[in-house]
């Protein structure tokens, strides 16, 4: 059992990877925040496994604040791009 | 039971992540781009989260895991909304091959096209 | 008379995410979803359609069939994703939507969202939405909206207006 969970683990940990390859290679910045937005999904998950596999209940605190705190940033990100004031 | 169910959404889940990210590498333009991993990284994390609060039942984990799923279901479309639409007025054109674009026709048409950032 | 409402709802939500029962932890929520609740707690919710049972069952089978459409856009992103020739057409179409009221258009545009190849991009105030579709199969206006918009626009109008 626990090794399955290590495997899915170690899957998302690859699937990042190549989701930072398209931030670091990204032929505009809105291909570089796309990448983000969903490292920042994939991240939620991640914790979430880690949390199974060591039974360590705060890392599922992070992985909501985390999810919280990516939206927030990615919805800022994406109305300085519209070209929009910040505190409207 | 429940152990092998939750198991079975975690591997279903970690599969589709796979797909979305597979679909931001090889897809051509932005929007493509942002189309399939939105989706798939969305059902993906809820299936994961929904096998975790399978194989935990309602303690700690369980149930923060449980109370993801609504949170990613709502907040992830709205970030790609937001996205679609700041990249489009700061002006990053459809891939060349791309069929129509009502949405530009329309911002010239209006006389209200905003210069590039 | 709403803000009490949206007081217990997000106060539920906080015990939820913290699952203590510790009396500092239960101050720091009740501080916080005051202050969340006093302003942020203008909305446009008439009272009577809260009490109306059968808006909660449309609600209820409006999930099963986004979460059913959201398997079939999974698998159709599966297919083109490793399809070798990659098989998309992409292009902005534009729709026409009837539906009035912010929150019910927010819903249709998430729920666009997770459909089978399309992405919303913008609305606009008078009914209009702008969909950027993977596989553009018509640019009319009118047959778009039927193909992408008629399947949740009905039970959307039942359940918010």
């Amino acid at each position: 059992m626990d090794q399955i969970i290590l495997g899915c683990v170690a899957a998302l940990v690859a699937i990042c990877f190549m989701c930072l390859y398209r931030a670091w290679r990204g032929p505009t910045v809105a291909d570089r925040m796309v990448a983000i937005d969903i490292l920042g999904i994939l991240v939620v998950g991640f914790c979430a496994l880690w949390a199974v596999y060591t039974e360590r209940g705060f890392l599922m605190d992070i992985a909501l604040a985390w999810l919280l705190l990516s939206f927030i940033g990615t919805i800022t990100l994406a109305k300085y791009l519209g070209g929009q004031q910040l505190d409207e | 039971m429940n152990d092998y169910i939750g198991l079975v959404f975690i591997f279903i889940g970690v599969l589709f992540e796979l797909f979305g990210c597979i679909g931001l590498l090889r897809l051509p333009d932005m929007y493509n781009r942002l189309q399939a991993a939105t989706k798939c990284v969305t059902l993906g994390t809820c299936g994961i989260m929904f096998g975790i609060f399978l194989m935990q039942g309602f303690n700690e984990i369980g149930v923060k895991a449980l109370v993801a799923v609504p949170l990613i279901f709502i907040t992830s479309p709205t970030a790609a909304h937001a996205l679609a639409r700041g990249a489009h007025i700061a002006g990053v054109r459809l891939w060349q091959k791309s069929v129509c674009d009502r949405y530009e026709d329309d911002k010239k048409h209006m006389g209200k096209e905003k210069p590039a950032p | 008379m709403l803000r009490v409402l949206y007081f217990i709802v997000s106060y539920i939500f906080w015990l939820l995410m913290t699952l203590s029962l510790e009396w500092d932890r239960l101050a720091a929520g009740a501080v916080v979803c005051l202050l969340t609740t006093m302003i942020f707690g203008k909305t446009s919710i008439q009272k009577h359609k809260l009490l109306q049972p059968q808006r909660y069952c449309w609600a209820a089978y409006y999930v099963f069939l986004l979460l059913w459409e959201c398997l079939k856009a999974n698998l159709d992103v599966a297919y083109r994703v490793l399809h070798p020739a990659m098989p998309i057409h992409p292009g902005i179409v534009k729709v026409r939507t009837s539906l009035k009221s912010d929150l019910a258009r927010t819903s249709l545009a998430n729920s666009i969202t997770m459909t089978p190849g399309t992405l919303s991009v913008d609305v606009t105030d008078d009914g209009y939405l702008y969909i950027h579709w993977i596989n553009v199969k018509t640019q009319d206006v009118e047959e778009a909206s039927q193909k992408i918009v008629v399947v949740f626009e009905k039970i959307l109008k039942r359940i918010f207006e």
